[in-house]
């Protein structure tokens, strides 16, 4: 059998490919190999002098993925230190307070959209996304809302719109007394469909 | 024999064993939902971000046993390597893993965490550490993973060329549901490795029957029908290729490869005409599939031994076309990345959001042929190498976005102490003033109550008369002194009205004793709630005069530190993406230059064979 490349006649076609075929998968690496060999040979002097070009693009690759990881640490330490100094400065304990939604798991209850108001004055809105809704469903509690009150007794009302498990869309909103004390308030608002139509809203027991 | 990587499947199984875990019910702690809300979402940068403040937060509070992450924190330790192995924290997530390793679990936590950990090695190839790990396994392992276990084992050994390890361990999980298609294909793999065709045949067979509405399962299936097929095909055992080969999905991934592979089959056994049929379904795919490029040349061959050359030269011109068109695209492709197109198309954000954007990558101006490229980007290390560059664009986003804020932080501050400054000094004074006042009643107050606490053991009636009472007394004591020394009669009378004056009062301040007393410790309950509030106040002073202070106070280092870490970790950032960048750049020009090398191969082919068709037909025509 001729080799492929220098084939000359219609006949000699499948053979050739499909033998040369089934290597695909290797030869890139191979190839890929032959040719940083030769980049290895070529570069090596530049390697030594500058210390930043590469040799093996798979070593190259692994190093990048280290530092990578190093930049990842360090940036996630930024992160925490940051929202740290940020609960500091804008929610201090003594006034924060943070509403958390979340949602049984099971209940087929599709959340559309929640509003929030704390003493009458509007403090938060949303409308899901459907990976949103899913991380609930999956049991993620999501922080609607992070603000400041004084301490005393306040009110928070929610407004929640949704739709059932039979498709019927429901809407629904209560009212909840909190008392705030020196130390941050969480509130957690569990949200699901009512067995009786409706939607219920209730404070989480967390 | 098989050209199958084995290890390549291990990873697609991995990859279904790889979900967040969803949280325990019920779930305790908020702020570890948080973390799960996120992590649900695939948002592990800040997944991982919440759930280290909370551990370190748990493990900072005098009593963790109290804290409400106590109920989760094993899951929560389990979490965070998770997250870390999902944001490709690979070092991190070893290190939580084996914290898990050391500390002072179950036999069962223990187990899983040591299957985490070797998984880890393996997905970073080192087989060798994995082993270590799963063999230091001891005790009871969960049920819901031992399956995983064992397919993870048996990866490892076909990783370390032992193949008989393999085939005994997955022996006992081949019919594991949740492993379903990929244990008996790796089984199938594993026997092919350990010379044993004919059982590895059986094995494929079964993985290429397999029902599953799963995609990942009916990949492996149509793969492993596709393997089966090929060996057959290898071993000129045509019909039975045929057979596996059409069992082969006409809409799965390896369908193009089927087709091609079916059409082989029947032009083997001299089926010139059913050769045509793969064929000429094949051609009209996307062009950019090697197997499609394959059938261009492949069925006007069909043509050509059917001696129908006219339509066999028509063919191949048209091939020779239409590879002058990729090749032109191609050199256009290598031109773009060249020119750094394909690193800005790869960092927009609306490609990002599309689960399809390396198709989709196409249609954008100035994009590369992102076509060529699919079989490239689906390998693990230009994956890595993408996603890193990829994280790394999104970190640098989050460092500026930072940056901005650190500023606005610092508008805020300069804006407080404007305010306060001037305020509080005249605010403390006050404060002196009346905190003096307080502590003087609270004094009188306490005196009080030890006089009460006293009278107890000693009663005394006098200190319970009342002040117009006291003073009456004085009053009488005073006349009674001055009378005292007159010896007149008027005196006397005076002086027996007096006594009886003071007899009345004291008889009136000693039979009440018990009600005043009574009347008094009331009095003093009474006081005690006004000092309680008062206390209370004095607290939300302090507090209130604290936060006014700290709202302003001591922030200017912290400021200036995560300034200059972002600064840096920004530099350090821009360096390290345009070394990776030039990574992706040379990776995919060498991908698509060896696609392209194999196209001019191709069209060579096309040309010449254009040419013997044409002279063939031509022939034909002049008998």
């Amino acid at each position: 059998m001729p080799p492929l490349a220098r084939s000359t006649s219609a006949n000699d076609w499948p053979h050739a490919v499909l033998n040369r075929h089934d290597d695909e998968h290797r030869k890139p690496k191979l190839r890929q190999l032959a040719y940083w060999n030769a980049v290895t040979v070529v570069v090596f002097a530049l390697l030594l002098i500058s210390g930043s070009a590469w040799a093996d693009p798979k070593a190259e690759m692994q190093g990048l993925d280290e530092q990578v990881q190093e930049i990842k640490s360090d940036v996630l330490g930024i992160a925490e230190e940051l929202r740290r100094l940020e609960e500091k400065l804008l929610f201090p304990s003594n006034t924060q307070v943070a509403v958390f939604v979340s949602m049984p798991s099971g209940n087929g209850f599709r959340l559309d959209s929640v509003k929030l108001q704390i003493d009458g004055q509007p403090a938060a809105r949303h409308i899901y996304s459907f990976k949103e809704l899913d991380a609930l469903e999956k049991g993620g509690v999501q922080r609607l809302y992070t603000g400041n009150v004084a301490t005393g007794a306040h009110e928070i009302r929610v407004e929640v719109a949704g739709k059932l498990a039979s498709g019927a869309e429901v809407r629904g909103s209560e009212a909840i007394r909190f008392d705030k004390a020196a130390e941050p308030r969480l509130i957690e608002l569990s949200l699901a469909g009512s067995d009786v139509g409706g939607v219920r809203i209730e404070l989480g027991g967390r | 024999m098989t050209r199958v990587s084995p290890k390549a499947i291990a990873v697609i199984a991995l990859g279904v064993a790889l979900a967040v875990p969803a949280a325990a019910s019920p779930l305790r702690d908020l702020h570890f939902g948080e973390a799960l809300f996120h992590a649900h979402q695939d948002e592990y940068f800040d997944a991982l971000e919440r759930l280290d403040a909370e551990i370190a937060q748990h493990y900072r509070v005098d009593e963790p046993a109290l804290d409400s992450l106590i109920y989760h924190i094993e899951e929560a330790e389990f979490s965070i390597g998770d997250f870390e192995l999902h944001y490709r924290m690979h070092h991190r997530a070893g290190r939580a893993i084996r914290a898990v390793l050391e500390a002072d679990v179950s036999d069962s936590v223990r187990n899983e965490a040591a299957y985490r950990l070797a998984r880890i090695h393996f997905q970073k190839d080192q087989p060798e550490p994995a082993l270590r790990v799963l063999d230091a396994m001891t005790g009871e392992i969960p049920v819901a993973i031992r399956a995983d276990v064992a397919f993870l084992r048996a990866n490892v050994y076909l990783a370390l060329g032992r193949a008989a390890k393999a085939i005994a361990t997955l022996g006992p999980v081949q019919d594991a549901e949740s492993l379903a298609g990929f244990a008996n294909y790796n089984l199938g793999i594993a026997m092919l490795r350990d010379g044993k065709p004919k059982q590895a045949a059986r094995q494929l067979d079964r993985a290429g029957r397999v029902r599953s509405g799963d995609p990942a399962t009916l990949a492996i299936r149509d793969k492993s029908n596709l393997v089966l097929g090929t060996l057959l095909l290898e071993a000129e055992e045509f019909d039975e290729a045929q057979g596996f080969l059409d069992r082969v999905r006409l809409s799965g991934p390896y369908s193009n490869q089927a087709l091609l592979r079916a059409g082989r089959a029947d032009l083997s056994t001299g089926r010139f005409e059913r050769a045509l049929v793969p064929w000429s379904v094949l051609v009209e795919r996307d062009v950019t599939d090697i197997a499609v490029q394959e059938a261009r040349l492949a069925l006007p061959y069909a043509y050509g031994k059917l001696g129908v050359h006219g339509r066999a030269a028509v063919l191949y011109g048209e091939a020779v076309e239409r590879f002058d068109v990729e090749l032109q695209k191609l050199d256009a492709s290598i031109q773009n990345i060249r020119s750094g197109d394909f690193l800005e198309a790869l960092v927009r954000e609306e490609i990002r959001h599309d689960k399809d954007w390396v198709i989709r990558l196409r249609n954008l101006p100035d994009a590369p042929e992102t076509f060529y490229l699919v079989g490239l980007m689906a390998s693990h290390d230009f994956q890595t190498s993408l996603q890193n560059y990829l994280d790394l664009d999104d970190l640098r986003r989050k460092l500026r976005e930072w940056h901005g804020s650190l500023d606005a932080f610092a508008d805020v501050i300069a804006l407080r102490r404007k305010f306060y400054e001037p305020r509080l000094p005249e605010i403390d004074r006050t404060f002196r003033r009346l905190d003096a006042q307080v502590r003087l009643r609270l004094e009188q107050r306490d005196h009080v109550r030890e006089r009460l606490e006293g009278m107890l053991v000693a009663p005394r009636a006098d200190y319970l008369a009342t002040a117009e009472e006291q003073g009456a007394l004085q009053a009488l004591e005073r006349v009674a002194a001055r009378l005292e020394r007159d010896g007149s009669a008027d005196a006397a009378a005076l002086r027996a009205r007096v006594a009886r004056l003071e007899g009345l009062l004291r008889f009136r301040v000693e039979t009440e004793y018990h009600e005043r007393l009574t009347e008094t410790h009331e009095h003093l309950r009474s006081l005690e709630a006004d000092v309680a509030t008062l206390d209370a106040r004095y607290d939300a002073f302090v507090r209130t005069r604290q936060a006014a202070r700290q709202s302003y106070v001591g922030y200017g280092d912290a400021l200036a530190d995560l300034g200059a870490r972002i600064e840096r970790n920004l530099a350090r950032i821009d360096a390290v993406m345009q070394r990776q960048g030039r990574v992706l750049e040379t990776v995919a020009i060498d991908e698509l230059e060896q696609r392209r090398a194999r196209l001019t191969e191709f069209q060579n082919q096309a040309r010449f064979a254009y040419a013997d068709s044409y002279d063939r037909a031509a022939k034909a025509q002049a008998q």
